[in-house]
């Protein structure tokens, strides 16, 4: 088994009658990217606050690099990277002065600063916008400049939440390039989202959290093999329609997903008796993530 | 099975790097903003000692000994002080907690909110003590007498100011909205500006008004640049600026961790 770079056992946080995470069991393997996988809501954003212990957790146990945390989390952070959800770049500084202020932060000794700055200025592709003011960068560049300020340290471990909400397909792709290079480098990454397609092209192991719980763990392509199948069968029609293709494939032995526009039939291969024509696909992890964490929006 | 340790070295409390690193963002964001700081810091200060010296001081020679000039002018250079730092951690951390989200990021970092708030003080003190020169220099040109003891007023101002700009942080961390705000202006700053012997001497105040000037941490200050001050206003500057300080650690803890 390889070692660790963080562990979550039996992690707890309520915040009055809301229990956000629920009993979370969560491990990132050293040098793997871990796709923290669950709709709004599932308690991802508050698994990242309680590993920088910026949210206490009520019970279980949490441990990054070697440090449990809360008492030895000023010595995890110290190893770790930050990437927010929400932007929160200094807008009226440079682009160079924000890693500068963080190079101070993560305490970088002063002979190795303007290198370290510089590093994570072609990590993030901004050298030639050093001298541009935070507030002048389109969305893409503001993004990648929060990514630089959370290697400007070099850290064994990257917190991502949510790296790509909100940016347009080109400059997501850009973000993930980046991701997976930090990922051949060998740094670990545990990475929360709620876009599926992310979560399957780089992460090497997905935990998928419904009401602050993992329901499922593995890697991706394991994860829709087990739970959904090889085959899919989309079947379109009016919701009465729907509504008989799904009583047909109930009697079939087949599960079953709601697209919004079709009914998914799920692991044809399992059939036991006739279904409905449709168009044919392979399964993906979005059926595997919407028959563990529900069709209906909570 | 637990997480493969990397050596790091074992990290205390209030740290030296961690106060230098929110110092750093501070002084470097302050290049961006330094003029607009510097007038209403400086204006307005001024502004008050020429209206009440020369309005005031057309109608009354001398406050207890002084020449009404000195006396307002002491009096200006405390009330700048205070209003350079508890505004500007009033409304400068509730932002940064708030809008822009900076302490997420600081507190990210090998920051704790001891450190964050301990340097957001530092940094808001002194720049306090120097503002608080400027209503002095002004009062200077209008006839005050120069003095050794004036060389005092930058680190008077720095120590007030560091109580003031905590007691900020600590209304920041309280209030829940920043329109709620007003009532601190209206309902603390505003009496303890005019009950603290700034502008007119206690002692024509009702008797409980007498009483409650003298725990005003601002009257303290006010008699320090006198020339009177002795060890029990030092003192109480002092005890204001450390009580405040634990309490603004203290309800930014609860505001920022959860």
């Amino acid at each position: 088994m390889s070692a660790l770079a963080l562990r979550l056992r039996g992690v707890v946080k309520a915040f009055g009658p809301l229990v956000a995470v629920n009993g979370l069991d969560l491990e990132v393997p050293e040098g793997t990217c871990v796709g923290l996988l669950g709709p709004n809501g599932a308690g991802k954003s508050t698994t990242m606050r309680m590993l920088t212990a910026q949210s206490i957790a009520d019970s279980g146990e949490i441990e990054v690099l070697g440090h449990r945390l809360p008492g030895e989390s000023k010595s995890a952070r110290a190893l770790m990277g930050v990437v927010p959800q929400l932007d929160n770049l200094d807008t009226t500084l440079t682009v160079e002065q924000n890693l500068v202020v963080f190079s101070h932060l993560y305490r970088i000794r002063r002979g190795e600063r303007r290198a370290a700055i510089e590093r994570a200025l072609d990590i993030a592709n901004l050298a030639d916008r050093r001298a541009s003011r935070v507030d002048k960068l389109s969305g893409g560049m503001r993004r990648r400049l929060l990514i630089a300020r959370a290697l400007v340290h070099r850290p064994r471990l990257v917190l991502m939440d949510e790296p790509t909400v909100g940016l347009d397909p080109q400059v997501r792709q850009e973000i993930w390039a980046l991701i997976d290079a930090l990922r051949a480098e060998g740094v670990s990454i545990l990475m929360s989202t709620h876009y599926i397609e992310e979560a399957e092209r780089l992460a090497d192991t997905v935990t998928i959290v419904s009401h602050g719980t993992a329901v499922a763990t593995g890697p991706p392509a394991e994860l829709v093999s087990e739970h959904a199948g090889a085959e899919a069968r989309e079947v379109y029609g009016p919701p009465a329609r729907l509504a008989e293709v799904e009583a047909q494939a109930q009697d079939a032995g087949l599960r079953t997903r709601r697209t919004g526009t079709s009914v998914a039939l799920l692991g044809l291969e399992r059939a036991t008796g006739p279904i409905p024509d449709g168009e044919h696909r392979p399964t993906n992890l979005e059926d595997v993530f919407v028959l563990l964490t529900g069709e209906e929006i909570s | 099975m637990t997480t493969t340790p990397v050596p790091a070295p074992r990290l205390r409390r209030l740290e030296v790097p961690a106060l230098r690193g929110v110092l750093v963002r501070e002084v470097i964001n302050f290049s961006s903003y330094w003029r607009s700081t510097t007038v209403s810091s400086t204006i307005e200060p001024t502004i008050y000692l020429l209206a009440f010296g020369f309005g005031f001081g057309s109608l009354v020679a001398t406050v207890q000994g002084l020449d009404y000039v000195e006396f307002v002018g002491t009096g200006t250079v405390a009330t700048a002080v205070m209003f350079a730092s508890v505004f500007a951690t009033m409304f400068g951390t509730f932002v940064k907690r708030e809008y822009q989200r900076t302490y997420d990021a600081i507190l990210a970092a090998p920051v704790d909110t001891e450190e964050l708030v301990t340097g957001e003080v530092l940094w808001v003190a002194a720049r306090a003590g120097v503002y608080g020169t400027a209503p002095l220099l002004v009062a200077m040109a209008f006839g005050l007498d120069p003095a050794w003891g004036m060389l005092t007023v930058p680190l008077i101002g720095f120590a007030t100011g560091f109580g003031w700009a905590a007691f900020g942080v600590l209304v920041s961390a309280i209030l829940k909205s920043i329109d709620h705000f007003s009532y601190v202006t209206s309902m603390v700053i505003t009496p303890v500006f005019l009950v603290a012997g700034t502008y007119f001497p206690l002692d024509g105040l009702p008797t409980w008004a007498q009483v409650a000037g003298h725990f005003n941490p601002l009257f303290h200050c006010a008699f320090g640049w006198q020339g009177w001050a002795d060890a029990g206003h030092v003192a109480a500057i002092l005890a204001f600026g450390a009580v405040m300080w634990r309490l603004a650690i203290w309800r930014s803890r609860m505001r920022l961790i959860n």
